[in-house]
């Protein structure tokens, strides 16, 4: 039902396959595109499946996979990293016992890298669900995973 | 309009939010009121003035004066002591923004910080206005340049032939001359394509931003997103296009939303649209989200991106600008590029030439990072020595370390030794040295930095972004980081670095598209420049 009204509001040519990927994830509270939502992507649009699937694989910000309540997002590019940002990623690891493209058994992380944020100037960075975490250390991160646990 | 004696008004940007400026804001209009005076002071949301880490800043105007790191507590003091008695309270104020540096100069000797003076362009109104109220913008002078146009009647050939004057170069990277672009694509014949009907031709803003380390364009669609609609409209006006569209990356909500806002006000004030200023043109905007591909800033792979594809890059030549969006002539331009553009045609191009150098009329935006005691963003003229941006703006190696390098450009970049550095930030000058202006990103390193682990962390970067498409980029990155990863971590051979070198070359001779072909360069300059640093790396110190 949802789906279709996602759909309703584009026109079915081809060049709004990002838009109605980016919504019908949006959407999602598990943050991901489903099977179904890729072929009724592919229905409206008129585009062949596998086509659909070629370009939700593409992008980074697409995922066939389910993922986490909060999708946290650390930036791995040169500014970042000259600022310690392995450090960082060291440090969500180990607080969140996943690796990068994991999400945590209670579903409520999942750990994903990204490129420039444009955040540079408070390297390291990384941003959780919408929001951005700048000049970040390791007791910084301590917090507000430990926040966000307790926000349950 | 109501005329205020004294605007507030409060940068806002991820690093203010963060640091709680809505609820700075919130208390300063509880206590404005309390005192009823929400009459005569107006508080208002600006784009950020680029300086960060420096918590919610608030400026006072027409006083110049700053608050740095404010916190909701200090409100009522500001409020009471500066708005109400005129007295700077002391101890949280920070000098006015153009002497700033005059204050510094007294302590230190010299003019440093980012609040010292700068010349801005296209970030004239993005620190002064709320960019989410065109009544502002109005009143400040935006849509100067389509109102003189259309007034004038300034035919779209006259518009063309003022931006070639002007000197305009893009500033996306490659320096390419704006007016020669816009007439190659008002010139091509526009053939009948496979979706759209004939005789279309198309202006794309390219807001794909994503070299690292640069934050330009996210300012100036955050701080005035109205300039890039009235820069848009020119341009489409000029090469003949109905329609144009913005490509911004997913990643920029705030930048998405603003822009958004503002296309629906100019189009409530006739400035976008059916019959702009009746003048007879119509121009209709809209705005595409990205989805998380740098691949996608290079121009042919954001068209593919557009038209709902992977975004591969296209072969080129042909090029956009007769093959481009729906195989239909397109003029693909930088946000910095066409934020100029509105200036040029209010003020004219003589008065734009006047600024910068003679090959590189204009500003540019750099975003200063890394170990700088001020990083941040500065608009200045181009050619300004890369010595003044990192000491003058950038106040300096912080913890009063030694510098070492700076990579300008971005990842796609090249590593400067301290032996450049006092090279002039144009494209002219930068080539001359082998060196590259890029998005104008200038990170710097200091002494304690390794440059072995900078190029592997280049090297991770290009390898996770090549879009995989051509042989040499897709194999050609990860053996470069295989390479550099081994050599990090001490067990470098023997010709390790002639192979990463060779196989960098290659690439740039063989890849599809300036992905593929650019890793050269912060490769060729880190082996070049750091020479000895590499060869220790490899134990083999002292014998090349």
């Amino acid at each position: 039902m949802k789906r279709d009204k996602i759909l309703k509001q584009y026109e079915g040519t081809g060049d709004n396959l990002l838009a109605v990927l980016h919504d019908m994830q949006d959407a999602n509270p598990e943050h991901y595109l489903s099977d179904d939502d890729l072929r009724a992507a592919a229905d409206y649009l008129k585009l062949p499946y596998s086509f659909v699937y070629g370009v939700a694989t593409f992008y980074t910000m697409y995922s066939l996979k389910p993922r986490g309540k909060n999708l946290i997002r650390v930036c791995q590019s040169p500014p970042c990293h000259l600022l310690g940002s392995s450090t960082i990623s060291l440090e969500l690891i180990r607080l969140l016992g996943v690796g990068f493209g994991e999400t945590t058994p209670d579903k409520l992380f999942t750990l994903e890298m990204t490129s420039c944020l444009g955040v540079c100037g408070v390297a390291p960075a990384m941003m959780i669900n919408k929001r951005v975490y700048g000049n970040l250390t390791k007791e910084r991160i301590a917090e507000v995973i430990e926040g966000l646990r307790r926000a349950q | 309009m109501s005329v205020f004696r004294t605007h507030v008004l409060l940068p806002v940007d991820e690093g203010t939010a963060q640091a709680g400026v809505f609820e700075v804001k919130r208390r300063l209009e509880k206590e404005l009121n309390a005192r009823q005076l929400l009459d005569e002071v107006k508080v208002l949301e600006s784009g950020s003035v680029g300086i960060v880490g420096k918590g919610v800043i608030l400026a006072v105007y027409p006083d110049r004066i700053y608050y740095f790191n404010v916190r909701e507590e200090d409100v009522p003091r500001i409020i009471d002591e500066h708005l109400l008695k005129g007295r700077v309270v002391a101890g949280l104020a920070h000098a006015p923004i153009a002497t700033m540096g005059a204050a510094k100069a007294a302590a230190r000797g010299a003019k440093v910080g980012l609040t010292r003076e700068q010349r801005r362009i296209v970030l004239d109104k993005a620190w002064t206005v709320d960019p989410e109220n065109i009544d502002e913008v109005l009143a400040a002078g935006g849509y100067k340049g389509i109102e003189k146009i259309f007034t004038d009647k300034i035919q779209p050939e006259a518009v063309i032939e003022e931006i070639k004057r002007s000197g305009l170069r893009g500033r996306g990277g490659a320096g390419f001359p704006t007016g020669m672009k816009w007439e190659f694509t008002r010139k091509a014949p526009s053939a009948a394509g496979r979706t759209a009907s004939g005789g279309e031709k198309f202006i794309i803003c390219n807001a794909d931003e994503g070299e690292p380390g640069t934050f330009k364009d996210r300012l100036i669609l955050e701080g005035d997103p109205h300039r890039l609609i009235e820069a848009m409209t020119i341009a489409g006006y000029a090469i003949g296009a109905g329609r144009g569209f913005v490509y911004i990356r997913g990643e920029y909500e705030l930048s998405i939303e603003r822009l958004r806002k503002a296309i629906s006000q100019a189009r409530k004030y006739g400035l976008l649209g059916k019959n702009i200023l009746e003048s007879g043109y119509s121009f209709e905007l809209e705005i595409r989200k990205g989805a998380g591909a740098y691949v996608c800033g290079e121009e042919t792979a954001l068209i593919e991106s557009l038209e709902g594809k992977r975004g591969n890059p296209r072969v080129k030549p042909p090029y956009p600008v007769t093959n481009g969006l729906w195989q239909k002539p397109t003029a693909v331009n930088n946000v910095e590029t066409l934020a100029n553009v509105p200036a040029i045609m209010a003020n004219g191009a003589e008065w734009f030439r006047k600024i910068g150098t003679d090959k590189c009329p204009g500003t540019k935006v750099f975003t200063i990072l890394g170990h700088v005691e001020y990083p941040g963003l500065v608009e200045t003229d181009m050619g300004t020595p890369l010595r003044e941006i990192i000491f003058g703006y950038g106040g300096g190696i912080r913890g009063g370390k030694k510098f070492k390098a700076a990579l300008l450009g971005g990842a796609a970049g090249v590593f400067l030794s301290e032996r450049l550095l006092d090279v002039k930030m144009d494209y002219e000058s930068l080539k001359e040295n082998k060196a590259v202006l890029g998005s104008g990103a200038v990170l710097v390193m200091d002494e304690e930095t390794s440059i072995v682990d900078m190029l592997f962390s280049i090297a991770k970067f290009f390898a996770h972004e090549s879009c995989g498409q051509c042989v040499p980029c897709r194999i050609g990155t990860h053996q470069i980081l295989d390479i550099i990863y081994r050599v990090r971590q001490g067990k470098g051979r023997e010709g390790d670095l002639e192979t990463i070198l060779a196989l960098a070359e290659a690439m740039f001779r063989s890849s599809l598209c300036p992905l593929g072909q650019s890793l050269v360069m912060p490769v060729r300059s880190a082996l070049e420049n750091f020479k000895d640093e590499f060869a220790m790396a490899i134990g083999h110190a002292g014998k090349s």
